[in-house]
């Protein structure tokens, strides 16, 4: 029998019935499997959900799971089980586990661990292996899973004896919810989650050495700081990804209010501020209001909060809130000055530092002026559309229209694409927690997967995805476990039958060659929806949206509505990679 | 969309250098690389020194080298990086290695004691001559073949530089060199 065959796994498992046999009679009454403990490790730390798929290496854990309350469901891709656990995690504010197998069964979860690196998401991903005599053999079904997730894992764990690794996925949750949040990976070895211990996992840590950052910053730091945001003129506040992350929005808006500073978010940063606020200036960086990178640009003291000054935000360095002292208050000490010098580094958790800073605050910052100015840049450069009746349905009406009919709290998930810059611009994010998104590594096909984590993570709100054609296609069998788990979500396509912003970009900086970017051999996304099993709609005029929307609205379970929308509606205002904020683009000619 | 084009608009005046630093008319200049030598105690355990290899790599780090071996306590492992880089990048680099979930303390080294050890094979047509330099360096020629002497050397990274380009009289076949292991001087822990 060569040494790579799967059956392999028997004769691993008879050695170990071997070893149980020596236990003494008493013993064997305590003794449990490996992937048991695993199980028992999640139930320590609460998890009440994990999604995944099955398969060889692996199913030791889901066996045990059949006896456990935890829910696990079932995703069609191992890549949507990423998102949907990734999503999970945004909204609950838990970490979302993935529970999937050896070789495809890791790699496929790739695009979603990275996703979640990038965009500092709490997922801790349990992946199978094939068993210990059998690792680095090229065995059927094996890769090398930490190697492979090493660069874009917070950490990753290699179990090595079942006595151990319920502790291992106790530190993994641990680790991917403390200070910065971020993705950890189990592996774990079939001998050892078929192997037989009698060992309790212990209630999840984080590794000694690991060096758990401080809330609070250093108060002499924070006075300084506090002290030049009272002297600005021109204050601005950049809220992050990592003010929702630390349960912080509240803080934030009391603070940006008394002291009547304007308010910019980043995308991961939407919700963190109430966008119909009179100081919100909403997102800023290559597709962020006119108002909002005017603001950026102009600023002389700006105090960013949890946020890693990403280049889609910055544009050039160069030309980077040029003229501001920098604020930067992040959990992340590597974050400090990494893109952008900060003048005062403020290190802790983003609501114990505004709390700091609140107390240090020797007085209102003098910013009459310049709020006049934001509101000016406000009335000068509006976000608008025109909408013609006879021509094909604005994608931004369509955002608008389900904004409208939503629920003030609805989440909203995205795909990647022009759609999701609508989805960012016209729908006003008022609550944290309401914007799921694949901000920072831009994956397609992100939104509707994450539709599904969102909704079990929050299952009385309401869930809508966005998505593109193009993106849509990528991931829409996540539709299929949508219906299976009866979910009330509604995913809006706004179809333009285009990868849309590769046509934009290349209509403006490629001579208008669309090449390979025209993808009107798209499936009919209604009938594909109800092959799924879903509710299919379709809207291809105005008059038709809001009944469609109130349809899909109505309907109790999954619905997908097809929007035929305008096919060469571009995203604007936007700042071209790596340029000035301040010479945002409101059209082509301007690029 | 409404408003004016970027020409038409308010603009201002500040900049910043490509190290993200708020330019100060009087200091425009960016910061020059320098040399230091970085020590991380780590835990001993398979992967971390892949971890950390990967981590210089991909931010494109520039790594003079890098050491790694036991320390008195059998459970931690001392890594000894040499780096060149701007002082953000430094700084950035320290940070980097202190937020791994295995490293227990960074420290840039400052007067550290360094050494390395250098093995170099030497042509051997004249044997008296290649030992008498190896001394004069510091160092001892530890074996003689048919062809060829092979020296051991320790010293600083520019000592065994020094002796490598004196050997060249000779005639030098192979080098294998493994990089700066470095102590703070004194009582001072080194991290």
């Amino acid at each position: 029998m060569s040494k790579s065959q799967p059956t392999n796994e028997s004769e691993a498992s008879a050695d170990t019935d071997e070893l149980s046999e020596e236990a003494s009679d008493e013993q064997t009454a305590n003794k449990t499997k490996g992937a048991q403990s695993v199980v028992t490790a999640l139930e320590k730390a609460e998890v009440e959900i994990t999604f995944g798929v099955q398969g060889g290496a692996i199913m030791p854990v889901y066996d045990a799971l059949a006896d456990s309350d935890i829910h696990h469901v079932s995703m069609a891709h191992e890549q949507g089980a990423s998102h949907a656990a990734d999503a999970y995690g945004i909204v609950s504010g838990k970490p979302g586990v993935t529970i999937t197998t050896s070789g495809p069964g890791a790699t496929n979860l790739v695009t979603g661990i990275a996703d979640a690196n990038l965009d500092s998401d709490p997922i801790v991903s349990l992946t199978g292996q094939v068993p210990q005599d059998m690792v680095g053999n090229d065995a059927f079904q094996e890769t090398n899973t930490m190697g492979i997730t090493s660069p874009i894992t917070k950490a990753n764990i290699f179990a090595t004896s079942p006595d151990t690794v319920g502790d291992d996925v106790g530190t993994a949750l641990a680790l991917a919810a403390e200070g910065r949040q971020g993705p950890t990976l189990v592996d774990l070895p079939k001998n050892v989650t078929t192997s037989e211990t009698d060992v309790e996992p212990s209630e999840p840590t984080v590794p000694e050495a690991y060096q758990v950052p401080p809330d609070e910053a250093d108060p002499h730091s924070v006075e300084a700081a506090a002290e030049a945001l009272a002297a600005a003129d021109r204050p601005l506040i950049l809220s992050g990804g990592g003010v929702i992350k630390s349960e912080a929005s509240e803080q934030l808006r009391e603070f940006a209010i008394e002291y009547g500073i304007p308010v910019v978010t980043t995308m991961p940063g939407l919700g963190s501020f109430p966008e119909d606020n009179a100081l919100a200036l909403e997102m800023g960086g290559m597709h962020g209001t006119g108002y909002a990178n005017m603001a950026l640009s102009h600023c002389d003291v700006l105090l960013g909060i949890g946020t890693r000054f990403d280049d889609r935000l910055t544009g050039g360095i160069e030309t980077f809130a040029p003229e501001a002292e920098v604020i930067h208050v992040d959990i992340d000490p590597a974050e400090i000055s990494k893109n952008i010098h900060a003048d005062y580094p403020l290190i802790g958790d983003a609501g114990a530092v505004i709390e700091q800073l609140h107390g240090a605050m020797p007085g209102e910052p003098d910013a009459e002026a310049w709020r006049d100015r934001t509101m000016e840049w406000k009335a000068t450069y509006p976000m608008g559309y025109e909408t013609p009746q006879d021509e094909a349905v604005k994608p931004q009406f369509v955002v608008e229209a389900m904004n409208e009919a939503a629920a003030d709290d609805a989440i909203v998930t995205t795909g990647v694409g022009q759609h999701q810059m609508w989805a960012a611009q016209y729908w006003t994010y008022t609550e944290p927690r309401t914007w799921v998104s694949s901000n920072g590594l831009g994956t397609m096909g992100y939104g509707a997967p994450a539709a599904v984590g969102a909704k079990l993570a929050a299952p009385d709100t309401q869930v809508i995805a966005f998505e593109g054609d193009g993106s849509f296609l990528m991931t829409s069998q996540a539709i299929a476990p949508a219906v299976r788990e009866n979910l009330d979500i509604t995913v809006a396509i706004l179809n333009n039958s285009y990868v849309g912003m590769i046509r934009q970009w290349q209509d403006a900086f490629y001579d208008e060659r669309r090449y390979e970017s025209d993808w009107d051999w798209g499936p009919d996304f209604a009938t594909l929806a109800e092959a799924y099993g879903a509710q299919g709609l379709r809207a291809m005029g105005y008059d038709e949206v809001p009944d469609v929307i109130e349809e899909a609205f109505a309907y109790d379970g999954p619905s997908v509505i097809d929007f035929h929308v305008d096919p060469v509606a571009d995203v604007y205002p936007m700042v071209p990679s790596g340029g000035n904020n301040a010479e945002f683009a409101l059209e082509a000619d301007h690029l | 969309m409404a408003g004016p084009a970027p020409e038409d608009r308010e603009k201002p005046t500040g900049r910043r250098n490509s190290q993200g630093i708020r330019i100060d008319p009087q200091a425009e200049a960016e910061a020059k690389p320098r040399r230091t030598v970085i020590s991380a105690l780590v835990d001993h355990k398979p992967g971390v020194l892949a971890k950390v290899s990967g981590l210089f790599a991909r931010r494109q780090f520039n790594i003079e080298s890098l050491t790694v071996g036991p320390t008195v306590d059998e459970t931690m492992a001392r890594m000894t990086i040499v780096v060149e880089e701007p002082e953000p990048g430094i700084e950035q680099a320290k940070r980097q290695l202190r937020k791994q979930v295995h490293t227990w303390s960074v420290r840039e080294v400052e007067g550290a004691i360094e050494r390395e050890l250098a093995l170099i094979k030497v042509d051997g047509h004249d044997p008296s001559g290649v030992a008498a330099l190896a001394e004069m360096h510091g160092g001892q020629a530890v074996r003689a073949d048919d062809e060829v002497v092979t020296v051991e050397l320790t010293g600083t990274e520019e000592e065994i530089d020094a002796a490598i380009a004196a050997f060249e009289q000779f005639g030098v076949h192979e080098v294998a060199r493994t990089g700066t292991a470095a102590l703070a001087s004194g009582t001072r822990s080194t991290a």
